[in-house]
């Protein structure tokens, strides 16, 4: 019996010694150029397991369960601020940390919000989130002068009621919708007054009847094809989906605006699980990320902004160039940012966005 | 001592595969949200005794207060009882015509029930998005032969729920009612016929309660899954389409509270068994009185 537990134990040692040679990361889907995974295995002659996921929610769940066995996990702003505050994350050892000198300060001072001192993550992408049009089709139901730039296109019950034979999807993330409603109706978008929060209702409520879906991938597809006209939702999915109808060539024009109004910003941040197996291994990964050439490699390839300044100069001009990606200081000062509910008012905020979806 | 062993594999199955797991999420449902990991309060690391006086049904009584539940439990309970309805109504003729096949091709008709499932569930599923949306084969087609003018909206609707659910459990309704018709006793509708009775009524009296124990098992292989199914739901139903799977989806991912989505399993799991339990009760008592 002693025998048998020693050599398990003399298993489970090697297993942890073979564990160490490995580096975890779980990052969001279509979210990385594979060329840099390959490189950063050549670099290191780590080996490094890449997997996907679609949704905070998901990988929340995966962080609050505990022992996810990954290394390097990309949380959104507000959901590594709840998870740091749940203990999901290890402080980051700068000293391993080189690169980070690269890092703009200007993402560095929003992102603070949510990690002070940026002490657990750094800024992998960051962008907007905004109207998607299949420009054509809208021109054509709404005339040339469409908004397709503003809040009234999403919130005004006339231009929607039109629109909605052609399609419309929202995203199904309360903490992007509520925002935004409450945005096009003057109050404080990240209020957690859940009095003013029940504000949003009646506006969501008001173009329900119209939309197709409330999704947060589909109309990246849909759009490209042109199955929808409008779409609220993420920069760089939005912009996707532009070069998906460019590419297959099937006369559908699609473009991004961020609303006029104002529009939510958000940060993707990479930060190391507290139960992390190889935490050596994800320094090296967030060093070789850090690094301006294979940060800007990463931008060309996904066309989402980066928190590195570094690698500005080695962006393409498609990406640099662009204002949707990279947005002038005046559209910069008209972005918001938004913190993370209080338990209690995460219940009213769902319960207030079951009853948008599905009407009870 | 060989039957002792006998009997204790299937309740060692049933205790570590259910009855464990079960106790684990109810006694989550008794627990409160937190914002640790795991997410809620009180823990076995707080000691036992003080685990369970911090346990109270606080989250059932919550379930109670918020019309949202039980409006998603019977719509979910009418999706499951329509779907099942119709998928024995495809089912039926042809696990039928199955039975009545010639022996030489039985087989094969078996073979290509079974066939779709060497494709994941999932894709199958995500085929359909292709086949129902507005730019998809159907309405192509149904355009191209001229039946409609305008394409028609199915999908993201409750109908398209309905094409989901009957397409992909149809095998677990074919199957049991195929086994059944197939160990059917060909003499016996003979008998019925040459005693006068019609082929109709033949069907009805002798066919039908011969394979009725393969109805009610391809029934129960059909409403139970499609209760709780969250997966078709999600990619085919629309805005409107309420379904437990998807609020206990919510609750757990959304809300992140795991107190509440344990005890929205908790109740789906007892509106499932106790009329199983009843059912099976009837049975026995049925067979009993038989004897």
């Amino acid at each position: 019996m002693k025998n048998m537990m020693l050599s398990t134990a003399a298993v489970v040692a090697l297993a942890g010694a073979a564990w160490a040679e490995e580096v975890r990361v779980y990052n969001w889907s279509d979210y990385i150029d594979e060329e840099l995974l390959t490189k950063f295995e050549e670099e290191t002659g780590l080996e490094l397991i890449y997997d996907v996921f679609d949704s905070n929610e998901v990988l929340e769940t995966k962080m609050l369960a505990g022992s996810s066995g990954y290394d390097v996990v990309v949380p959104s702003g507000t959901f590594l601020q709840r998870q740091i505050a749940a203990g999901a994350f290890q402080k980051l050892d700068t000293s391993k940390l080189p690169n980070s000198a690269n890092l703009w300060d200007v993402v560095e001072a929003r992102t603070a919000q949510y990690d002070p001192d940026n002490a657990y993550s750094i800024n992998y992408m960051w962008g907007t989130t905004g109207i998607g049009v299949n420009v054509g089709k809208v021109q054509e139901i709404l005339g040339e002068d469409a908004p397709i730039g503003s809040l009234e296109l999403l919130f005004n019950p006339a231009n929607m009621e039109k629109l909605q034979a052609c399609g419309v999807h929202f995203l199904d993330a309360p903490a992007e919708m509520i925002p935004a409603a409450l945005k096009f109706i003057g109050e404080d978008p990240d209020s957690h007054d859940p009095d003013v929060i029940a504000k949003a209702e009646p506006v969501l409520m008001g173009v329900r009847p119209y939309i197709q879906k409330f999704h947060s991938s589909e109309y990246i597809n849909a759009l490209a094809n042109g199955d929808i006209c409008v779409a609220f939702g993420w920069s760089g999915d939005i912009l996707q989906a532009r070069d998906r109808a460019a590419e297959a060539d099937n006369g559908v024009e699609i473009a991004y605006n961020a609303p006029s109004e104002g529009a939510l910003m958000w940060f993707d941040q990479m930060a190391i699980p507290a139960d992390a197996p190889n935490p050596e291994g994800a320094h090296k990964f967030l060093n070789f990320i850090m690094d301006a050439q294979n940060m800007a490699q990463a931008s060309n390839y996904v066309y989402y902004a980066n928190g590195n300044a570094a690698s500005k100069e080695f962006l393409i001009e498609d990406v640099i160039g662009d204002p949707a990606i990279y947005p002038d200081e005046a559209t910069l000062e008209n972005l918001y940012t938004t913190t993370p509910y209080p338990a209690r008012v995460q219940r009213t905020v769902t319960r207030l966005w079951t009853k948008v979806k599905s009407g009870t | 001592m060989r039957r002792v062993i006998l009997i204790a594999v299937p309740y060692l199955w049933l205790l570590a595969l259910f009855l464990i797991p079960f106790a684990v999420v109810f006694k989550i449902s008794l627990s409160d949200i937190a914002l640790a990991i795991p997410p809620y309060t009180p823990t076995a690391k707080d000691g036992l005794w003080t685990m369970l006086s911090g346990l109270d049904f606080e989250n059932f009584v919550f379930l109670t207060e918020d019309d949202l539940y039980w409006k998603a439990y019977l719509s979910s309970l009418q999706i499951a009882f329509f779907s099942t309805f119709l998928t024995l109504c495809v089912g039926y003729p042809m696990a039928y015509a199955m039975a009545r096949a010639p022996e030489q091709w039985r087989a094969t008709l078996l073979m290509l029930v079974i066939l779709p499932f060497w494709t994941s569930f999932l894709i199958r599923v995500y085929a359909w998005v292709g086949i129902l949306s507005g730019e998809g084969f159907l309405n192509q087609f149904l355009l191209w032969i001229g039946v409609i003018s305008a394409p028609l909206t199915i999908l993201n609707t409750n109908t398209a729920v309905y094409i989901g659910i009957v397409y992909t459990y149809l095998p677990f309704m074919i199957l049991p009612i195929y086994s059944a018709l197939d160990r059917l006793d060909g003499s016996l509708i003979e008998a019925a016929e040459d005693l006068g009775c019609s082929r109709l009524k033949a069907f009805w009296l002798v066919t039908i309660p011969l394979s009725k124990n393969g109805i009610i098992a391809g029934c129960f292989l059909v409403f139970i899954p499609a209760l709780g199914e969250f997966v078709i739901p999600s990619l085919l139903g629309g805005s409107g389409t309420l379904m437990i799977g998807k609020v206990l989806f919510e609750e757990f991912f959304s809300n992140r509270d795991w107190p509440v989505a344990s005890a929205v399993a908790v109740i789906l799991l007892l509106i499932l068994i106790i009329p199983i339990v009843l059912f099976q009760r009837n049975e026995q008592r049925q067979a009993e009185a038989g004897k």
